[in-house]
C-alpha cells in the first residue's frame, strides 16, 4: 500500500515538472475558459458575476392574453437583470437583429397563439383551432445566452400547457354534464387565461425555477459555471491519457523493468500508476477550480458536492486513460488516441455546446463520456444544487470507472510489461 | 566458499528463436564472474531471467537458495540490478531518484537518508545531488544508474554492460567502483563484450555465444585452451582485402588460424617470431601493405577466436 502511494506521488511530481504537460493540464483550459468567457460577455458586464442583460428581440403578433403574458414575463422585475428585451416591428426585423449579432435570440409569438391554447365559445361548435407555435430564433454565436432565452420560453409554454390541459378537461366535463353553457365556458377560459397570465408574474421568473440555494438565497446562472468545468473536464482527458502513456513510457525507458526486479509486486506498481493518474487529475481539477474561483469569482456551488464530483469525474476519466493504455502498444498510440478522445469527448460531453442543444442521438452517445455526467453535476451545483442532488452523475461516473478498470486490468494481465 | 548463484540448463525461447540454450554455471560468494560475449549472445536475457524479470522457458536457477521462478520476491531482496540502459527518472534529481528507488527496496526514514548520502559519496555525485538527472553527462547518469543498484547493499549485483557508450574516464571510474564493491564483499555478475574489462575484473569468466556458454573458467584456464599460442595482429590499409589475406595466411606453415576483421587480420600461432617472415611475404605477394603489427600474448580474445572462429567485436 505504501509503495503504491509512493509510486503515485512520484508520478504526480513528474507530471507537474513536465512543462508541456502543465501547458495542457492547466494553462490551456484556463486560457480557453478566459477566452470563452470573453466571447460570451462574461467579463464585460458590470454585475460582477453571472450573465446579465441578454439582448432579446420580442415580436408579439398575438392579440390575446397569453402573448401579452409572455411579453410581460420578459419585462418582469424578476428578469430585469437577466434580459434586455427590445420590440422590433415585425419578425423579419427581429431575425435581422440576430443575424447582425445584436441580440442573442428572437422570440416571435405568432398571431392566434392565445386562441390556439384557449378555445373561444365559437370553437366548441366548429373545428378545433389550428395549433400555432412560438418561434425562438437563436444566435449561434451566443449559445449560452440563447439557451437561457429558450429555457425561459420553454418554461412559460410548459406552465401554459399544464394550465390548458387541466382547464380544458375541467371545462369539457362541465359542458358535457350540462352544468355550464358554452357562454359560461368561454368566461371560465378567459378567467383561467388571466390566472396563467398572472402566474409567471407573481411567482419566480421561469429561468430561476431551480436557482435558489438550500437557505433560500437566489443564485444567478453564470455562463462560466458551464464553460469552466467544460474546459477543465476536456483537458482532464488529456491528463489521464498522459498518465496512461507514462506506463508505456516507463517500460520503454527501463524504469518499469527496474521496478519489476525490485521487491515490489506488479499489483503495487499498476496500482501506483493508477493512483498517480488519479492524483494528477484531481490536482489539476482542484487547481483549476481554485484558480477560477479566485480570479473569475466563479461560484462552483456546494464545496462538498464539488469535491466529491471532482473525485468521481477523475475516477471515471482515469478508467478511460487506463483503457486506452491497456489497448495500445506504444506511447505514440496512446498520445494519438488520447488527443482524439479529449476532443471527441469534449464535443460529445458538452464542453463546447450545451448538450441540450444537441440532437437526441448525440445526447444518448454522450453518456459514455465522463464529461457529460460531470458537466451535468457541475451545472446542478452551479444552479444551487448540493451533493444530495448529484446521485445520478456520481453513480454513473463510479460505474464507468469501475467497469473500465476491470477491463483494463484484464487486458494488462495479457500484456508483457517486462518487455521493452 | 559456497555458491550464491546456481544455474542449471537455463533456456529462453521467443517463439522459434532460442535466445539462451541450456546455460549452466555457478557463482561463488565474493567473486566477480563475467559473462563475455558479443552483442546478441544472450547475456542480457540470461541476467533478465536470473533477476526474475523474464520467466525461463525451462531450467532452474537459485540465488542464496531461493528459486528465481518460485520465490521471486525473496530473490529480489538479495540481488541488485544495474541494467544496460539507463533506468532513471530524468526529471527527478539524483537524490530524488535514489530516495524513490530506496523506498522501493523497503528503506525508509533516517536509514534511507543516510544510505542515499553514502551512495552519492560512493558515486562521486554529492555536490550535484540536487540537480535533475537530465542535466547530467552520460557518465554521471551511468554512475547514478549504478548507485540505484547499490542502495540496499545487495549480496549479488548484476551489472549488464555498464560501460557501453561512455568516455574512458567514466569507464575507469566504473571499473574501479566494481573492484571496490567486490573488496567490500559484494559478489558480482558482470556482462561485457569488452575483453579487457573481463580480463581486468574477473575471477572467472564465462564465454557466451549464440545463447550457449561455450567456455568457463579463470582467465588462465581459458587461455590454456588455446595452448601457449600468441596472436599476431596485422593492421592493413583501408582498401586492402583483409579477407583474402586471412585466407592466404591459413596456408602458411606455423599458422594455427587466421581471421579478418575491419582492416585487421588476427593470426594465431605458437610463436609469432617464427611465422612473421612468412606472413609478411604473403602480404607482399598479394600487394597488401602492412601498416603495423602487434604481437599479443594469449588472451580471451584469442580464446573466443579459437572457440568460435570469429572475433569478439564481429
Amino acid at each position: 500500500m505504501l509503495k503504491t502511494f509512493l509510486i503515485g506521488i512520484k508520478d504526480v511530481r513528474l507530471a507537474f515538472r513536465d512543462r508541456a504537460a502543465l501547458t495542457f493540464m492547466l494553462a490551456a483550459p484556463f486560457v480557453l475558459t478566459l477566452g470563452l468567457g470573453l466571447v460570451t460577455g462574461r467579463f464585460s458586464g458590470n454585475s460582477g458575476s453571472g450573465i446579465s442583460d441578454i439582448p432579446v428581440a420580442i415580436v408579439n403578433l398575438d392579440d390575446g392574453q397569453l402573448g401579452q403574458a409572455l411579453v410581460d414575463a420578459f419585462n418582469s422585475p424578476e428578469l430585469a437583470d437577466l434580459t434586455e428585451p427590445t420590440f422590433p416591428s415585425d419578425p423579419e426585423a427581429a431575425r435581422r437583429l440576430i443575424d447582425e449579432d445584436q441580440a442573442a435570440a428572437a422570440v416571435i409569438i405568432p398571431a392566434g397563439f392565445t386562441q390556439s391554447i384557449i378555445p373561444q365559445a365559437s370553437d366548441f361548435e366548429s373545428a378545433q383551432p389550428e395549433v400555432v407555435q412560438i418561434e425562438v430564433y437563436t444566435n449561434p454565436e451566443r449559445p449560452t445566452s440563447a439557451g437561457i432565452i429558450k429555457a425561459i420560453v420553454d418554461e412559460f409554454i410548459s406552465r401554459v400547457e399544464e394550465g390548458r390541459v387541466g382547464g380544458e378537461v375541467s371545462i369539457l366535463q362541465m359542458l358535457v354534464s350540462g352544468r355550464i353553457t358554452p357562454e359560461q365556458a368561454e368566461d371560465a377560459g378567459n378567467a383561467m387565461s388571466q390566472r396563467l397570465q398572472d402566474e409567471p408574474m407573481t411567482n419566480e421568473a421561469a429561468i430561476t425555477l431551480n436557482s435558489s440555494t438550500a437557505d433560500g438565497q437566489a443564485v444567478e446562472f453564470d455562463a462560466l459555471a458551464y464553460i469552466a468545468p467544460g474546459m477543465a473536464l476536456m483537458f482532464l482527458m488529456y491528463t489521464v491519457s498522459y498518465g496512461g502513456r507514462s506506463i508505456l513510457a516507463e517500460r520503454t525507458q527501463g524504469t518499469l523493468p527496474r521496478l519489476l526486479v525490485s521487491p515490489t509486486s506488479s499489483a503495487q506498481i499498476l496500482g501506483g500508476k493508477i493512483f498517480g493518474i488519479f492524483l494528477t487529475g484531481a490536482a489539476q481539477m482542484l487547481i483549476l477550480i481554485g484558480a477560477s474561483s479566485l480570479i473569475f469569482q466563479l461560484k462552483w456551488g456546494d464545496p462538498l458536492g464539488v469535491v466529491v464530483l471532482v473525485l468521481a469525474a477523475v475516477f471515471g476519466a482515469t478508467g478511460w486513460g487506463m483503457f486506452i493504455t491497456a489497448t495500445a502498444r506504444t506511447t505514440a498510440q496512446v498520445a494519438n488516441v488520447g488527443s482524439a478522445m479529449m476532443l471527441i469527448f469534449g464535443a460529445l460531453g458538452g464542453s463546447f455546446v450545451s448538450l441540450e442543444q444537441m440532437p437526441v442521438f448525440v445526447q444518448a452517445i454522450s453518456k459514455i463520456t465522463p464529461n457529460a455526467w460531470a458537466l451535468n453535476g457541475f451545472t446542478t451545483l452551479g444552479l444551487g444544487g448540493t451533493l444530495a442532488d448529484l446521485g445520478t452523475p456520481i453513480t454513473a461516473l463510479l460505474i464507468m470507472g469501475a467497469s473500465l478498470f476491470a477491463v483494463s486490468v484484464y487486458l494488462f494481465g495479457k500484456k508483457d510489461l517486462a518487455q521493452k | 566458499m559456497s555458491n550464491i548463484l546456481e544455474v542449471k540448463n537455463l533456456v529462453k525461447h521467443y517463439g522459434d528463436f532460442q535466445a539462451v540454450k541450456g546455460v549452466s554455471f555457478n557463482i561463488e560468494e565474493g567473486e566477480i564472474f563475467s559473462l563475455l560475449g558479443p552483442n546478441g549472445a544472450g547475456k542480457t536475457t540470461t541476467i533478465s531471467m536470473l533477476s526474475t524479470l523474464y520467466t525461463p522457458t525451462s531450467g532452474a536457477a537459485t540465488i542464496s537458495g531461493h528459486s528465481v521462478t518460485r520465490e521471486p520476491m525473496a530473490v529480489r531482496q538479495v540481488i541488485g540490478v544495474v541494467p544496460q540502459d539507463l533506468a532513471l527518472y530524468e526529471d527527478l534529481t539524483a537524490r530524488e531518484n535514489l530516495i524513490f528507488w530506496g523506498q522501493m527496496y523497503d528503506l525508509s526514514g533516517k536509514a534511507l537518508t543516510a544510505r542515499v548520502d553514502e551512495v552519492l559519496e560512493q558515486i562521486g555525485l554529492t555536490d550535484k545531488a540536487n540537480n535533475r538527472v537530465k542535466t547530467y553527462s552520460g557518465g554521471m547518469k551511468r554512475r547514478v544508474n549504478i548507485g540505484v543498484g547499490l542502495l540496499h547493499k545487495p549480496k549479488l549485483l548484476f551489472m549488464d554492460e555498464p560501460t557501453v557508450g561512455i568516455d574512458p574516464q567514466s569507464r575507469r571510474a566504473i571499473l574501479d567502483t566494481v573492484k571496490a564493491l567486490n573488496k567490500q564483499g559484494m559478489t558480482l555478475l558482470y556482462t561485457t563484450h569488452y575483453m579487457e574489462e573481463a580480463e581486468e575484473l574477473s575471477d572467472r569468466v564465462g564465454i557466451i555465444d549464440h545463447g550457449e556458454l561455450i567456455a568457463i573458467g579463470t582467465q588462465k584456464e581459458l587461455t590454456h585452451q588455446v595452448g601457449e599460442s600468441e596472436t599476431l595482429v596485422l593492421h592493413v590499409g583501408e582498401n586492402d582485402d583483409s579477407e583474402a589475406l586471412a585466407l592466404a595466411l591459413n596456408g602458411v606453415a606455423g599458422v594455427i588460424k587466421a581471421e579478418a576483421t575491419d582492416h585487421e587480420v588476427s593470426v594465431i600461432c605458437p610463436e609469432a617470431e617464427d611465422v612473421l617472415a612468412g606472413v609478411v611475404t604473403k602480404a607482399n605477394e598479394r600487394g597488401i601493405k602492412i601498416r603495423s603489427i602487434d604481437i599479443r600474448e594469449p588472451n580471451l580474445e584469442a580464446v573466443f577466436l579459437h572457440l568460435t572462429g570469429r572475433a569478439l567485436r564481429d
